[in-house]
């Protein structure tokens, strides 16, 4: 298995923690993970992107141009990424966002109202695990109960009382991506 | 070794995270991006475990906070990223004239000056070749891993002590800013005992004095002596480096931390294109595998070096090459790190024309 991500979008929608959440439980269930943050001045008030890179072997380079999956959050990233994900990969995006979405035929595209559901549950600050969730519907790289240890993991303890809403949103993700069309 | 903990860190947070187990009395700092998180670690974690963090107004003087301090026979770590370290050259060169262990870490961004918060390679010959003033050397490791973040640092402060020299881990924005999996081991870590060091003047001994200044020509030479001798020993037993189907390469790429991860997905890209490429990375920058290459080129068609500046290593490549096979470099600059898809199609231009 070797599993190539780029999520993208901005700063404050959890696109780093989304990266990180998922590299932490594909850790924990024993794969080689590698996760890269862009820090540079776009992280400073624009768009924040990662590369997170899972893995049965041993991974040689953190830093890569196309992906076998592309998880976008704004227009900015719906516009830089689309056009590199890989052949017959995965583009998953949150609708409510994003107006122009690509219009590629050779990959499969997900679009996920996730802001608007996440709303729904009280808490917009989950959209990023509706998105993790409707990923993880299509491509079951890790399991859902790992996500959630990584989370109580990564998490103080103060923050625990937030588990089961995650868990929550993450379920959500996988229902979601069911009753929406393929583009 | 047994296993401590299992944990996905940032290159810089397994640095600091290191020099903790690895017993390090004290922590002299300035922040700088991308290396940020050392300091931000340190001051959380290190005071409350045990250690001294201090937040220095400069570079300059956090320099020369890690000469007092080593001087007094404390393991001592300071890290920074280019434009800081800079700043240290002097007190550099005065730590290695006085001959005083301890860890330096750069954690590489673009430049020259104030440059770029993006990472960087463009360090390498004020790493290598003495930085500041004087005939003197640093040991220069080069993590590739955030795993080697931190056993760099264990085997850092070792060799610092072993050879009393200041020790360099040139790393680079990349490394720092980006989470592996890192294992941390269970680990007798022993401190030599430090004779020289200027604890207070004891009635069985001598003063022990700590000095840069030697103005008798005659006693500078003596000084510059034993340092070489001491450089030549460093050479001789402590050149690391690692190979990626080099055994039967006809074509070599010889990169060096970030650069080198990316050149290892080269050379599966032409392996799996069926061509004959392999990886010489150095682990220590200084002494460099000019040996190893040397008995490479035999078999070699060419080698070329990727780094991320504008063709630095190629030098000590085409020297230990000495004029046998073609030597070029491909590099970007600006803190833009080149594609293994880019680096690949350079190579196959590189082939195409020896």
């Amino acid at each position: 298995m070797l599993e190539e991500i780029i999520i993208a979008g901005f700063g404050g929608q959890g696109v780093l923690s989304l990266g990180q959440t998922l590299a932490y439980a594909a850790m924990l269930e024993g794969k080689e993970v590698t996760w890269m943050p862009s820090y540079g001045p776009e992280m400073r008030g624009g768009t924040a992107n990662c590369i997170t890179i899972l893995s049965d072997l041993a991974i040689s380079s953190p830093i890569i141009s196309v992906f076998d999956t592309a998880i976008v959050l704004n227009q900015p990233s719906m516009d830089k990424f689309g056009p590199k994900v890989k052949k017959d990969g995965l583009l998953v995006y949150e609708s409510t966002n994003i107006m122009t979405v690509s219009d590629r035929k050779d990959i499969k595209i997900f679009g996920i109202p996730a802001a608007e559901a996440a709303n729904k549950l009280n808490n917009t600050r989950v959209a990023n695990m509706i998105l993790l969730g409707s990923y993880l519907a299509k491509k079951p790289v890790v399991k859902i109960d790992s996500i959630i240890q990584a989370l109580s993991e990564v998490l103080p303890e103060r923050y625990h009382h937030l588990l089961p809403l995650n868990r929550q949103a993450l379920e959500t993700g996988l229902e979601l991506i069911e009753t929406v069309k393929v583009q | 070794m047994e296993i401590l903990e299992t944990k996905l860190m940032k290159g810089n947070e397994a640095l600091a995270e290191a020099a903790i187990q690895a017993k390090c009395d004290a922590y002299f700092g300035y922040p700088i991006t991308p290396q940020s998180e050392v300091l931000e670690y340190l001051s959380r974690e290190m005071t409350v475990r045990g250690g001294v963090v201090l937040q220095a107004e400069s570079e300059v003087a956090s320099i020369n906070m890690i000469y007092g301090a080593a001087g007094a026979g404390a393991r001592v770590m300071t890290t920074s990223s280019s434009p800081g370290i800079s700043l240290m050259q002097e007190g550099l060169s005065y730590i290695a004239s006085a001959q005083l262990p301890c860890l330096i870490v750069n954690v590489n961004r673009g430049g020259p000056g104030l440059g770029t918060i993006q990472p960087s390679q463009g360090d390498y010959f004020q790493s290598t070749k003495g930085g500041g003033h004087g005939d003197y050397r640093l040991i220069v490791l080069a993590p590739n891993s955030v795993q080697e973040m931190a056993d760099f640092v264990f085997l850092g402060f070792e060799l610092a002590d072993k050879y009393r020299n200041p020790v360099l881990i040139l790393s680079d924005g990349a490394i720092g800013q980006m989470m592996e999996k890192v294992v941390f081991y269970k680990r007798d870590v022993v401190k030599p005992e430090k004779s020289w060091a200027t604890t207070g003047k004891h009635p069985h001994r001598e003063r022990n004095i700590i000095t840069s200044l030697f103005i008798q020509p005659e006693k500078m030479e003596q000084v510059n002596l034993s340092l070489l001798k001491k450089y030549k020993e460093i050479e001789a037993n402590e050149v690391r480096y690692e190979e990626v189907n080099a055994k039967d390469a006809e074509f070599l790429l010889v990169a060096y931390g970030l650069s080198s991860r990316i050149s290892h997905k080269v050379v599966d890209l032409a392996r799996h294109k069926g061509l004959k490429l392999g990886l010489l990375r150095p682990i220590t920058l200084y002494p460099f595998p000019t040996k190893r290459i040397e008995e490479l080129v035999p078999q070699l068609k060419g080698a070329m070096t990727v780094e991320m500046n504008a063709g630095q290593m190629v030098e000590d490549v085409r020297l230990a090459v000495n004029g046998k096979i073609p030597v070029t470099h491909y590099g970007r600059m600006g803190g833009i790190i080149p594609s293994p898809e880019e680096v690949l199609e350079k190579v196959e231009e590189f082939i195409s024309n020896i």
